[in-house]
């Protein structure tokens, strides 16, 4: 149906809007060259790059470029770069990492990395734990198995209280509620006695009493005057942290059922491919250790 | 005047062969390459000495680095509101100019008319002058015009090359990069970008050269906007100049004007066309034209100025026999008043920051997870992280401390309670992580929130600098 438009000579393409035809001119030429050229380039680009999709994947390419290769490279180069200042980190001696500037930057970046990604699941993001909750505060200057740079790394290593590593932190309080050491009116009265060494209001009298039975079932860990024990992990009863919390209900309850917080064994000696290296336990003690108020 | 009639989309190139001329806008426009040039290619060799441990180039821009050097200033990425503010004065600048004075930047300045009219130069100097340009134009490929076209084009490249690397010795240590470059030891962003720069300069000033201003420039079609009736401009007293030469209008009533048709207006323009039309889009407003046609208008013994920088307004007034408005009456205009209000307004405001801007300076950044932490004496503790930047070429002592109404006690970390120096190295950013404290018997550490201000002062000269920020006390839990 198309006719020839009188005034310009060239075919219309019969669509007519408002009295209005629509011209049917040619495309210009270096329009149509360059869909041919991209036609060629297609096929081209095809054969040297992944494209057809097959049943499992897709064709590799002559080139053999895939996106994933290049992210393999990327953290090889990466590797290869940090390698030198990672064996530098894991032979360093922990309590002069910090003389070497260049040094301890890069362990406290990748220590803090390190840290987000295997232990921020407890202690939090920003190392704080969980308060009351039994995930020790790492910002704070009360520390349960000791808190310099080498001591920070062995508990890292060897973790506390787990069946990996035969040198885990290890120390067990007793049951004194549940297993019938002590009856309910006496435990009753070390509650008071701890309320009152950490500086809370107690029932003096109750104190008291609570004081002798004190000396006799807990002082052999806790201190005479509860200040606790490190190399036992015996927390001090007379400062103003607790780990699971410091009012009469939750003091009652540890000394009833008593406590028993875990941490893994994070060196790859025990834990294989899932562990981290000498180099990245390092770098998480200098972390934790810049934190706060490590020793 | 702009003509109606039905003109085609696409226009092929007309050529344009631009004889030479002599006078004073050429003079001056001599001068002003030069200068331009001059100030373009010898910046990056000016050596300025700020200590040892910083670039001595003068005119620096340090990518790596995140630094920009010019002479005893020095910027960082924080302060890039310097070059916002240089780019809006320049945005003024150029409306001021050319609401006064029409499209002077464009005639005289800017880099595409500097670049073309050194090629134009050169192709002249090889080639010859407009006849003998336009004859080698015609004439068929032979030995002659393959010498003088690979002539013209080799020194085209060499001067791109130059332009190109003028370019990269901005961004690192001239002397070094020129070394490098002749050694074949130089980046390879380096080469590429010279290579770049070789190849448009010579594209944008020895081919394209015109059709830039007329195409790809927005600005000419932005003048329009910009210019009035008092905007001193090029303009062609037609009221002196018609009937031309030749012209059919000449009657005797109506004798031969002062043009004699001779064409030296339209020969000499660069961008080719006849000033006589009037007013256009394409006018670059050179100058050249006048110098061409004063020579005439003395050779034929007329006075000067039958085409020169004049208003729409005097080129009616002068018509009708009126007085005209003198040059500072044209200038001085409430809009060129504004406009140079508001460019002094944003050059004395940069001013004043350049003067109080501090060698020294910290931002601070209040660690908020958690939001305090409590010690084992009750102690509540906040920690920020402060970024002291150091703007001096030599390490320097500087002394954090913290002001507030609550007795709160700072802590470096990493130092020994008491020692609250940080040694910052030279011309870098350093950070430190800071502990502030508040004992457990002050209201600062059960209120919600206590403001303070932190402190850092050069201990060597004293200059000091602060950030206002809160301790977070435990908020009566």
């Amino acid at each position: 149906m198309n006719k020839l438009d009188k005034k310009d000579d060239v075919e219309t393409t019969g669509h007519v809007w408002d009295g209005i035809e629509e011209l049917d001119n040619p495309m210009p030429r270096w329009w149509v060259w360059v869909f041919y050229l991209t036609i060629i380039w297609a096929v081209g680009y095809s054969i040297a790059y992944p494209a057809w999709p097959l049943i499992n994947g897709a064709t590799a390419g002559l080139l053999g470029y895939s996106t994933r290769g290049e992210v393999a490279e990327d953290i090889a180069r990466l590797d290869a770069s940090n390698a030198e200042v990672l064996a530098r980190l894991a032979t360093a001696d922990l309590t002069v990492i910090r003389d070497d500037a260049e040094l301890h930057t890069f362990a406290v970046n990748a220590g803090g990395s390190i840290f987000a990604a295997n232990c921020s699941q407890c202690h939090g993001r920003g190392a704080a734990g969980v308060q009351a909750g039994g995930y020790p505060n790492l910002l704070d200057d009360d520390w349960l198995w000791g808190g310099d740079i080498e001591q920070i790394a062995y508990t890292v290593t060897h973790g506390i209280r787990n069946e990996q590593s035969l040198d885990s932190h290890y120390s067990l309080m007793p049951a004194f509620g549940a297993d019938e050491i002590l009856t309910n009116d006496e435990i009753d009265a070390i509650v008071q006695h701890v309320l009152s060494i950490s500086g809370q209001d107690h029932d003096a009298v109750l104190a008291g009493v609570g004081s002798t039975l004190f000396l006799d079932n807990c002082a052999s860990c806790h201190g005479e005057a509860g200040t606790g024990m490190q190399e036992i992990g015996a927390p001090n009863l007379s400062d103003a942290i607790w780990l699971y919390g410091g009012d009469t209900d939750t003091i009652l309850t540890t000394i009833q059922n008593a406590r028993f917080g875990v941490m893994p064994a994070w060196s790859e000696e025990f834990r294989g491919a899932s562990g981290l290296s000498l180099a990245e336990i390092n770098a998480i003690a200098t972390y934790v250790h810049q934190l706060g108020s490590a020793q | 005047m702009t003509s109606t009639d039905n003109k085609p989309l696409y226009a092929k190139r007309e050529p344009v062969f631009p004889r030479k001329v002599k006078g004073k806008f050429r003079s001056l426009k001599w001068g002003i390459m030069i200068l331009t040039l001059g100030i373009y290619y010898l910046a990056p060799w000016i050596r300025w000495d700020r200590g040892a441990e910083l670039p001595d180039q003068a005119v620096l821009v340090d990518l790596a680095s995140r630094r920009f050097f010019f002479f005893w200033i020095e910027i960082w990425p924080h302060e890039f509101y310097f070059i916002a503010g240089l780019l809006i004065m320049a945005g003024l600048g150029l409306f001021l100019f050319t609401s006064a004075m029409g499209r002077v930047w464009c005639g005289y300045t800017c880099p595409q008319t500097v670049w073309t009219d050194l090629f134009i130069a050169t192709e002249r100097w090889i080639e010859g002058d407009r006849n003998a340009r336009v004859r080698l134009w015609n004439a068929k490929w032979d030995i002659r015009k393959l010498r003088l076209r690979t002539t013209k084009f080799a020194v085209w490249l060499v001067i791109g090359l130059a332009t190109g690397g003028a370019w990269v010795f901005y961004f690192t240590d001239a002397p070094t990069l020129l070394v490098n470059l002749i050694n074949g030891t130089a980046h390879t962003v380096a080469y590429s970008t010279m290579a770049m720069l070789t190849v448009s300069t010579v594209f944008f000033g020895g081919i394209a050269r015109e059709q830039i201003c007329i195409y790809a420039c927005p600005w000419p079609r932005i003048q329009a906007a910009m210019m009035d009736e008092d905007t001193i401009t090029i303009g062609y007293r037609s009221w002196r100049g018609e009937p031309r030469k030749h012209s059919d209008a000449i009657t005797k009533e109506s004798p031969q004007g002062d043009c004699i048709d001779c064409m030296a207006c339209v020969n000499v323009c660069p961008v080719g066309i006849d000033i006589r039309d009037g007013q256009q889009m394409e006018c670059i407003t050179c100058g050249l034209c006048i110098d061409a046609c004063d020579d005439i208008m003395a050779k034929i013994g007329k006075p000067r100025g039958l085409i020169d920088y004049l208003s729409l307004d005097d080129e009616d007034a002068e018509r009708k026999g009126l007085p005209t408005k003198r040059v500072w009456q044209h200038i001085l205009r409430p809009r060129t008043l504004i406009y140079s209000s508001l460019w002094s307004i944003v050059g004395m405001g940069l001013m004043v920051a350049l003067f109080i801007q501090s060698d020294i300076d910290m931002t601070v950044a209040a660690v908020r997870n958690p939001t305090y932490v409590v010690l084992s004496d009750g102690t509540i503790r906040n920690v920020y992280e402060i970024r002291l930047r150091n703007k001096h070429g030599e390490t320097r002592p500087f002394e954090l401390s913290v002001t507030s109404d609550a007795a709160l006690q700072i802590d470096v970390q990493g130092q020994a309670s008491g020692d609250d120096i940080v040694n910052v190295p030279a011309d870098s950013t350093h950070l430190v992580r800071v502990f502030v404290s508040a004992a457990a018997q002050i209201p600062a550490s059960t209120d919600d929130r206590t403001p303070m201000r932190f402190w850092v002062v050069d201990t060597i000269n004293d200059d000091r600098a602060h950030d206002d920020t809160y301790f977070n006390g435990t908020g009566g839990t």
